[in-house]
């Protein structure tokens, strides 16, 4: 069953992806990465993962997008001044280099030969939860420093005076 | 049971993509959404290397960069509003004061 599932969403993670970076509007892009996400947060429950899973979909897709599609809508650039791009020159360059990229990704992961083996409990709310109080503790309560000093930073960038 | 080769394989994509947006795109609300993509696919291939070693170690690093991926954001789309209210523009080829 897994390999079903891993095909399928990760078509859909890939081609999200794709049609998230070709798009010419914004808020189009916006709506195929809330997709991608979907599908990424999919393959996480796949690897068993269920706690990254849910933060995947109420972080990622829930506030982080949320934001963006509020500063696509906020800022409102009106069709006829979204920037002209065609693909010539160095960016024609930079996607066979991205594909080289690819394929140099595609043959380390070969390489890496690693063999299936039962997943321990390694993704439950549980154990993550014990890793992030015992072991990680201090990179956990780091991290919301960097939470505090991001939304500080925000209103103080964003904001007309303070 | 699947190998996490693939997954691997699947991350790189992913991660590729989102090279190629960042490198190839103008504006500038595409570019933060590759960011997106490529913190997306390193967090793949951290799950599936996790839950290969039975480690939950993965889980952790991939929970750190999804506070960071969002700081990142709330960061980024503010420099954004700022430089759309002074110049009134997001393509990052008009915004080149910075350049030498």
């Amino acid at each position: 069953m897994e390999p079903i599932l891993f095909i399928v969403f990760g078509a859909i993670a890939v081609g999200g992806s794709i049609m998230v970076v070709t798009r010419r509007h914004p808020l189009a892009s916006a709506l195929y990465l809330i997709l991608t996400l979907f599908a990424v947060a999919a393959l996480f429950v796949l690897r068993q993962a269920h706690f990254l899973a849910a933060i995947q979909v109420i972080v990622y897709a829930g506030a982080v997008v949320v934001l963006f599609i509020f500063v696509i809508m906020l800022i409102n650039v009106p069709e006829s001044r979204l920037p002209v791009e065609r693909l010539t020159g160095v960016r024609f360059l930079a996607v066979i280099v991205a594909g080289l990229l690819i394929l140099e990704g595609a043959l380390v992961a070969r390489r890496f030969g690693l063999a299936g083996t039962p997943a321990a409990d390694s993704g439950s709310v549980e154990a993550v939860g014990r890793a992030l109080f015992t072991d990680y503790l201090l990179a956990f309560e780091v991290t919301s420093v960097l939470l505090l000093a991001a939304v500080i930073g925000a209103i103080a960038l964003a904001k007309k005076k303070i | 049971m699947m190998e996490p080769s693939a997954y691997l394989l699947l991350s790189g994509i992913l991660f590729g993509i989102g090279v190629t947006g960042v490198v190839a795109r103008k504006n500038a609300l595409i570019i933060l959404m590759s960011v997106e993509i490529m913190l997306n696919a390193v967090n793949v291939a951290f799950i599936a290397i996790g839950s290969y070693l039975g480690d939950v170690t993965g889980g952790v690093f991939a929970f750190m960069v999804m506070t960071v991926a969002a700081a990142e954001a709330a960061v980024g789309l503010a420099i954004l509003i700022a430089i759309y209210r002074l110049k009134e523009t997001i393509d990052i080829t008009e915004l080149s004061v910075l350049k030498w």
